[in-house]
């Protein structure tokens, strides 16, 4: 892959991926990876975000369930528009 | 059947009971916490001697003293450590732990201190190091398949990039050398919350799975439930975690479980510092998420390297087993470089496979094995931590 891409997603039945790259500002175009089979998508980041740190792959809403591994990684608790950043301000676990 | 992992070869270190180690260890061991400073004044004494002082060893009773038994037993039993000098307070316990070192077959002389004191206790063990001090020296590593190794995991700061990078890769190693016939150790109980229904149904079979379910669910009733104040987000995941972009347990366990990789089946579960018993494969050592506490127990079951994925960057280390450390996170690695023995930041990059990556893993694991000292040993760090299971008397 030439270009480096900024967002990593573990398979394609995930509603996150994963910012792998320093300094991402908003209103990047951001190259998208699944790992599961190197294929790649194009998305703008609507937040600075982290690396490391979460960006929801489609509107979410409170309620729903965050996929990540193609797994239930927890609730939903607040809207989360496409692009934005998924933390623990909108994002919480089931177990506890 | 043959791969090319077959005939990797390192040179370690053959112990009397037949499993070979990677270091040459002379230990001063002590029994209890108020034996530490006659076994730092040993280690003083004489160079080449390491003392291993600890917090624990008094009025524990029930299975918190069985597992400190294990643990210092499983230290001085380790074939990393060539011999051990065992100082306690008094003979009843001391001779316990020397005699379940003395099982190996390895030299171990054993000293309590009541009737003597400090100074003459110092001067007995000085001579009996010394002497270990020589017939260690004079130890020869000798060729060694890869397949005799007994190697742990245990993550640590973990953060997304554990999860798509780091911990992959040690699972692709355990794919690659566990049919080769190494024995394996995972653990971390309360880490598995979250992914506990893949984790059941990776176990060799469902009776398998079951034990370790029912250890599992033992852990979250009697620990997290009836410890619990309120939400345990605060804990579980760390700040750490949560500063590296974890949000959930789940999310955390996920990325965890990916140290097991895609084929790799356990075959028996530990209890904590217990060393297998079942043959060759992969083992659940029920253990702490605590990096010191989980490798400890780990060493004192008989692994001798241990691999620990980090993304936040973890320093941890251990005094007998070589801890080999292995981030993606290129932040990491452009901070935190020192600690690093592994850089895998490449994966994040898809400028490296998981394959690859698991391939640079095993030929650091040949070169820990057959000597060079990782990041963590160069570094001094020789974290040793007791788990300690409730109060004691």
């Amino acid at each position: 892959m030439a270009e480096i891409p900024h967002l990593l997603v573990h398979d394609h039945a995930d509603n996150v991926g994963v910012v792998v790259v320093e300094g991402l500002t908003a209103n990047t175009d951001m190259l998208c990876c699944v790992t599961h089979d190197n294929s790649t998508f194009r998305l703008t980041s609507g937040a600075d975000v982290p690396i490391g740190h979460k960006i929801a792959l489609k509107d979410l809403k409170a309620g729903d369930t965050a996929m990540k591994y193609g797994e239930d990684i927890g609730k939903i608790i607040a809207d989360i528009p496409k692009g934005a950043h998924v933390h623990t301000h909108n994002c919480k676990t089931k177990r506890w | 059947m043959a791969s090319k992992y077959s005939n990797i070869t390192i040179h370690g270190y053959r112990r009397e009971n037949g499993r070979v180690g990677v270091r040459n260890h002379v230990i001063i061991l002590p029994v209890d916490d108020i034996s530490n400073a006659a076994c730092e004044a040993v280690a003083n004494n004489v160079k080449g001697t390491m003392a291993i002082p600890h917090a624990y060893g008094r009025l524990q009773f029930g299975e918190d003293l069985d597992v400190h038994f294990r643990t210092i037993i499983g230290t001085g039993a380790n074939p990393n450590v060539a011999a051990v000098v065992v100082i306690g307070i008094e003979p009843g316990w001391t001779k316990r732990i020397a005699d379940g070192i003395r099982a190996t077959g390895k030299p171990v002389a054993e000293f309590s201190i009541e009737q003597k004191g400090d100074f003459e206790t110092i001067r007995a063990a000085s001579w009996a190091a010394k002497d270990f001090v020589h017939h260690a020296t004079e130890m020869q590593r000798e060729e060694c398949s890869i397949n005799e190794l007994w190697v742990s995991t245990k993550c640590g700061e973990s953060d997304t990039t554990t999860g798509l990078g780091s911990c992959p890769t040690v699972g692709n190693m355990y794919d690659k050398l566990l049919p080769e016939g190494i024995t394996g150790f995972f653990g971390e109980t309360s880490e598995i919350t979250g992914a506990e229904h893949i984790c059941k149904e990776r176990a060799i079979n469902a009776e398998v799975g079951e034990r370790w379910y029912k250890m599992w669910k033992a852990y979250q009733d009697d620990v997290i439930f009836a410890h619990q104040t309120d939400d345990l987000s605060d804990s579980q995941p760390t700040k750490g975690n949560i500063e590296g972009g974890l949000t959930t347990i789940e999310e955390k366990a996920l990325g965890n479980l990916e140290k097991i990789g895609r084929t790799s089946r356990y075959i028996d579960i530990l209890e904590p510092a217990e060393a297998p018993n079942s043959g060759k494969g992969l083992y659940f050592m029920d253990s702490s998420s605590a990096a010191a506490e989980c490798v400890t127990l780990m060493a004192a079951g008989g692994a001798v390297i241990h691999t620990f994925p980090t993304g936040q960057g973890n320093v941890v280390g251990n005094p007998i087993v070589p801890v080999i450390k292995i981030t993606a996170n290129p932040r990491t690695v452009r901070t935190m470089s020192e600690h690093v023995d592994v850089d895998v930041s490449g994966i994040l990059r898809r400028e490296q496979t998981i394959d690859e990556a698991g391939d640079a893993l095993i030929e650091m694991i040949r070169r820990t094995a057959n000597g060079r000292n990782t990041a963590a040993e160069a570094l001094g760090h020789r974290e040793f931590s007791m788990t300690k299971l409730y109060r004691s008397a």
